[in-house]
């Protein structure tokens, strides 16, 4: 680089005013871009902390999700019987017939409500979520109508705290304890005796999934494979994981409309980045001029005038990787397209991500800057240095 | 190889405008030798300027050539006629034209990014420059914070700082008041006698021609024959005194 960077610096500098409105509209750009990869990012972790790599997640054959699942007792006997199932302490295989449904939850936010997942399950279940935590109060006991529910619903929902009672199903229900599961999805559920939610829906017969705890990596492919492939059985089994991958499509729709609008935001701010370096190309004509009499080459003049187009938009990444920061951690919600029930989780703001938002800012300042940055190069020497 | 530091054979340069041929220079021969200061006068249009620009290939001659130590400038290819100016030229412009970002020494170290320098040798050489031309105390100042004299100072410091062979100044002294101006021309001579640099300058100011060795007049594109001036000019020089 033969012309000084301290050359474009400084020239940045001394127009500010320009500078940072141009900068300004990239940072816009890019915090908008980086908001959305925040989100998805949150709620892909959330899902990836919510799945165990050695469930299995069973459901009726065709059913997309737990909540329109439904599988019998005696179904969940058969599949206790199939070979590469974990054990417990106790020897019983880890298997959890469970009964999902939702409740309307009321929160200042949302007055309406919001579809809340109410999973009901058993000690065995509950246990084979290793993440989730008792921070307060204590489990559900057995033929009562008694919650535990996720730290995340107990921050959000008033009515759903410690000692409140909440009413569904043929009566009130108390919240007796919060569980801490951290980002997982267990933080947005409430948790009640299976038989005890199963007997006030009058779904004894007809509960939702099974999740499966397979004994290890290799097991789990045969056991996913037999359950399926039993004809008597009906029901399709799933990695947990792969299940809770497809929810982060819930966030498509935000993801689509928020890249749309961050392009075309881009094209603006191209555009912006173009206008400013024209314009610095031609009130700094005598310079160019100059530049070449001392013998610095077209091709150096480019290259400095693209740099400073890049050093532009780099100020403006940079700003809008600042503008982007309180974000991260900040706890949001989304409903989900499988679940038909809300997920909550927290924006997350990796280095990546403000790596993509600055190569962003890059590709703006390099298509703004090319075009003003090759009619710097191309001026004749005596024309240049008579415009100045 | 030519003994001249510049050799100019047949050197024309005809502008076009629409239809309109404009002959700037017509079949210029000017020969420069080492260690001369030769002033180019002549009325505004003769072609002073399009006379230096071709010296120093800021533009390509519509016929003829130029030599500059024996180089054929007009058979350099684009990317090697500006390192070549780089090297060999160094051009003083009636309005300064220094880089109003950098320092004084800054804009001297400038042509000095070309070189294989190495940080500190530029900033010493840049530094040597400014002692020349009398700025030492001044190598941190902004060209705004200079007076008009200073500024063309550090630009003939710009000018001399990679050792060309030659100087070329298109009115250095038009933009100054005349006590910066007889400044500028007291160190273009000692550059000339104390350095031995070949200086070629244009100039409307008698007094500034004065300071050179030889004096060559141009009129109407036509480089007159050496001694002769343009009719009508005795009339615009006041008498020596
Ligand atoms: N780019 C150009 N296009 C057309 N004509 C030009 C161009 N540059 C110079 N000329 C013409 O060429 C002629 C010589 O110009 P030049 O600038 O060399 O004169 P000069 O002797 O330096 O004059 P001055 O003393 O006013 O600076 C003039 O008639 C001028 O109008
Ligand atoms: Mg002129």
């Amino acid at each position: 680089m033969k012309i000084p960077l301290t050359y474009n610096l400084r020239n940045l500098t001394v127009r500010k005013t320009t500078t940072v409105m141009t900068a300004l509209g990239i940072a816009l750009t890019v915090a908008v871009l980086l908001s959305v990869a925040a989100l998805v990012q949150g709620l892909r972790t959330s899902l990836q902390a919510s799945a165990h790599p050695l469930h299995v997640l069973v459901t009726r054959k065709g059913s997309t999700a737990e909540l329109n699942s439904i599988t019998t007792p005696e179904q969940f006997q058969t599949v206790k019987a199939k070979p590469g199932i974990a054990k417990n302490a106790q020897g019983e295989p880890r298997v959890s017939q469970e009964l999902i449904t939702v409740v309307v939850l009321e929160s200042p936010e949302n007055p309406a409500g919001i579809n809340i997942t109410v999973r009901g399950l058993t000690a065995v279940g509950m246990a084979m979520r290793e993440d989730a935590r008792l921070v307060e109060g204590r489990m559900f006991r057995t033929g009562q109508r008694e919650i535990v529910v996720g730290r995340g619903i107990a921050e959000r929902y008033p009515m759903a705290r410690m000692g409140r009672k909440i009413e569904f199903g043929r009566g009130y229900w108390e919240v007796v304890g919060v569980v801490d599961a951290g980002r997982s999805a267990a933080s947005s559920e409430m948790f009640v005796d299976l038989n005890q939610l199963a007997a006030d829906q009058g779904r004894q017969s007809a509960l939702s999934s099974i999740l499966v705890r397979a004994a290890d990596q290799v097991s789990m492919q045969a056991l996913m494979n037999e359950l399926s492939s039993d004809r008597g059985l009906n029901l399709d089994a799933q990695a947990e994981k792969a299940y809770y991958e497809a929810q982060t499509s819930s966030a498509a729709p935000i993801q689509i409309v928020g890249t749309f609008v961050a392009v075309i935001m881009a094209i603006g701010s191209s555009f912006a980045a173009m206008n400013t370096m024209y314009a610095a190309v031609a009130r700094r004509a005598a310079e160019i001029g100059t530049l070449r009499v001392l013998g610095f080459s077209r091709l150096g003049i480019l290259t400095s005038f693209f740099i400073e187009s890049l050093l532009l938009s780099l100020l403006g990444g940079l700003l809008g990787c600042l503008l982007v920061l309180p974000l991260n951690n900040m706890q949001t919600a989304i409903g989900s397209f499988v679940t038909f029930s809300e997920i909550s989780f927290q924006f997350e703001i990796t280095p990546q991500i403000m790596m993509v938002g600055l190569l962003f800012s890059l590709i703006m300042g390099a298509t703004g800057g090319l075009f003003p940055a090759g009619s710097a190069a191309r001026k004749q020497i005596l024309v240049a240095l008579r415009q100045g | 190889m030519s003994e001249w530091v510049i050799e100019t054979r047949n050197l024309t340069k005809e502008f076009r405008r629409a239809q309109f041929k404009i002959p700037a220079l017509k079949n210029a021969d000017l020969h420069v030798q080492k260690g001369e200061f030769v002033a180019l006068m002549g009325p505004s249009g003769s072609g002073k300027s399009t006379l230096l620009h071709l010296i120093a290939a800021m533009d390509r001659p519509t016929g003829g050539e130029v030599f500059v130590m024996g180089q054929d400038v007009g058979k350099l290819s684009e990317g090697a006629v500006a390192r070549w100016r780089n090297a060999h030229i160094g051009f003083v412009f009636q309005s300064f034209n220094l880089i109003p970002v950098l320092t004084a020494l800054e804009n001297v170290e400038l042509p000095l990014k070309l070189t294989k320098l190495g940080k500190s040798k530029r900033i010493e050489h840049a530094k040597k420059a400014l002692d020349v031309v009398g700025l030492s105390d001044r190598l941190h100042h902004a060209p705004r914070q200079l007076s008009g004299g200073q500024e063309q100072r550090v630009a003939i410091a710009r000018a001399i700082v990679t050792d060309p062979d030659v100087i070329l100044a298109d009115e250095p002294t038009g933009n100054l008041d005349s006590g910066s101006a007889q400044d500028v021309l007291t160190l273009l001579g000692r550059l000339n006698k104390e350095f031995g640099k070949t200086i070629v300058m244009v100039t409307h100011d008698p007094h500034a021609a004065r300071t050179a060795s030889r004096i060559r007049y141009l009129d109407k594109g036509e480089l007159l024959p050496e001694g002769q001036v343009p009719e009508d000019w005795a009339l615009t020089i006041p008498a020596k005194e």
